[in-house]
């Protein structure tokens, strides 16, 4: 079975995210990038299905600029047996990355495409949903467990409330939650080893997909400050509070 | 021109976020249809009829959409769309399910987790997990649109508008439902509860969550918990209150051994009173409470229970 790990280079998970004075963006000058957290788990899952001898290949995408041809080398050191990068300066939907991911898909014939539920930087959470639409497969969105069997895929969800479980005929699409599994840290020799790693590029306008904006980026600001309270001394004097100031409790 | 809200529905009952999308679709000034789509949702169908705003309810009750799995739901959806200028639904993990798929289905983009509505073509939302607020324009004549539902008040009631039933011809032969496991809780659910107490890694281990629930007993309130609690493996992830949790609004919410990481800041900065419980000053969680409490939480929430 192939399986196809579309990953994205965004801000690192531990970095404020600050506005430009302009407020046309974000301003991520010199900001330090990384793999989407949701992504590493989805290359986590894809390598232990490798290593389970339930895939036979584990192939990383990614779509954006130059830079992040450094995120799938870090995919190829955490066990991917091949990267490809879809090269464009473009700022893109999730329609748009959703729309050259299925002509990959077309191309790759994966039997299983796990994708994170969301990125950190547009919050989307949109793109393995829009992917399974457009090639007509089922989708386990919000994954915390997949097991693959007799042709399909059992995907355990995290929805609102509890856990719901799926049976998706494979080819299927599959979207992380958190709890899916803990991801690995590459080794030194692993990273050595992904650099001999097969890595194609191709230019994103070559697989004929209309990538003109649907959405206009008006404006982004800070958001509302909260100001801060103040330091009560006691459980008594907090209670008084709740009740008679903020009138929260009775 | 009308806008279509998808109904918020669970085991044949309403969920109240379906009054506030019809809120935040009433700011499009056009007419409101809801569409109920599920199995056995007579009931919900006529709930959704009494949400103030709404002219019209589309019922269509098949077995295909039990369960509201993606594929036949948005399936669907799509062969209902024409005609409206705006596609709603909550940012519910149905919603989040769903929505893209039809969005997708009818190749158009999505604007996700709208927390405010500037005009029929603008919306504001949050991004870079609420450290940033973007506002954004569709340049598309028809949108689909998933809305936070704790950043709109529910619309009131009215007099039950009439429920149309259509009937749907729609299957699902790529996915199937196999089980759910519903939290058991006696307790308000998260995102609908007036008070939500919390507890985060300072909490030290699962078992003392248990200190929380008496306090919530008294108040009424739903127990949350920080991503380091879920990732410590304290409880489970759907107490998650954070970006990559629950977005809560409640009237109260009360942080205990939560230090206050930008991702759980992000889940309840819009609460109406915080309050915060943690044994270290410098807590960025003291920054937006309005009522903080420097202490060691295993001697307050004892004292906390008996004074409430």
């Amino acid at each position: 079975m192939k399986v196809l790990v579309p990953i994205k280079r965004v801000i690192d998970y531990n970095v404020k995210a600050r506005v430009k004075a302009d407020n046309s963006d974000v301003d991520l000058t010199n900001v330090k990038m990384a793999m989407n957290p949701f992504c590493e788990i989805a290359v986590e899952e894809a390598i232990r299905l490798k290593e389970a001898g339930t895939a036979s290949e584990v192939i990383a995408v990614s779509i954006g600029d130059k830079a992040c041809q450094e995120q799938l080398r870090t995919a190829l050191a955490l066990g991917a047996d091949k990267a490809i990068h879809i090269e464009t300066d473009a700022k893109l939907e999730s329609l748009h990355v959703a729309k050259l991911l299925a002509k990959l898909v077309e191309q790759e014939s994966p039997e299983l495409v796990i994708l994170g539920k969301q990125s950190i930087d547009s919050d989307n959470n949109q793109t393995g949903q829009m992917l399974a639409a457009l090639t007509k497969r089922p989708q386990g969105t919000f994954a915390s467990k997949v097991e693959i069997a007799d042709g399909k895929a059992v995907v355990t969800r995290e929805v609102d409330g509890g856990l719901q479980t799926v049976a998706l005929n494979l080819p299927a699409v599959v979207t992380t939650d958190l709890r899916l599994n803990e991801p690995r840290y590459a080794s030194l020799p692993n990273i050595m080893k992904a650099k001999r790693k097969p890595l194609d590029v191709i230019a994103a306008d070559t697989l004929g997909v209309d990538l003109a904006p649907r959405v206009e980026l008006v404006r982004v600001a800070e958001p509302a400050k909260r100001e801060a309270g103040i330091v009560v001394e006691s459980v008594e004097e907090l209670v008084n509070k709740l009740k008679t100031e903020a009138k929260v409790i009775s | 021109m009308s806008v279509l809200v998808i109904a918020e529905h669970e085991n044949g009952v309403l969920k109240p976020e379906t009054a506030k999308v019809v809120h935040a679709a009433s700011k499009l000034g056009a007419e409101i249809h809801v569409l109920v789509a599920g199995h056995n949702v007579g009931s919900v169908a006529e709930a959704a009829a009494q949400i103030a705003g709404v002219t019209a309810v589309k019922l269509v009750d098949d077995s295909a959409l039990d369960h509201q799995l993606a594929e036949s739901t948005a399936d669907l959806v799509i062969t209902l769309a024409q005609g409206y200028s705006h596609i709603l639904a909550a940012a519910s993990t149905t919603g989040k399910n769903i929505m893209p798929r039809v969005a997708a289905l009818l190749d158009k983009s999505q604007i996700s987790e709208i927390v405010d509505v500037v005009d029929a073509d603008t919306f504001m939302r949050p991004i870079y997990a609420g450290n940033a607020i973007a506002t954004v324009k569709s340049l598309e004549a028809q949108k689909v649109i998933t809305v936070r539902a704790s950043a709109f008040d529910a619309a009131g009631e009215q007099a039950p508008v009439a429920v149309e039933t259509l009937t749907a011809s729609v299957e699902n032969t790529s996915s199937s439902f196999v089980g759910v496991e519903q939290t058991e809780s006696e307790r308000p659910e998260l995102t609908a509860a007036p008070v939500v107490i919390s507890g985060g890694r300072g909490m030290q281990n699962g078992e003392n969550f248990s200190l929380l629930e008496g306090i919530a007993d008294k108040l009424g309130a739903a127990i949350g918990a920080s991503r380091a609690a879920v990732d410590a493996g304290f409880v489970p992830n759907d107490m998650q209150v954070g970006q990559t949790g629950k977005i809560v609004a409640p009237d109260l919410y009360i942080a205990v051994g939560i230090s206050g990481a930008i991702q759980h800041l992000a889940g309840m900065k819009d609460s109406k009173v915080i309050v915060a419980i943690n044994k270290d000053p410098e807590a960025p969680i003291f920054q937006v409470a309005d009522y903080g409490l420097v202490a060691d939480l295993f001697d307050v929430l004892p004292q906390l229970e008996q004074a409430l």
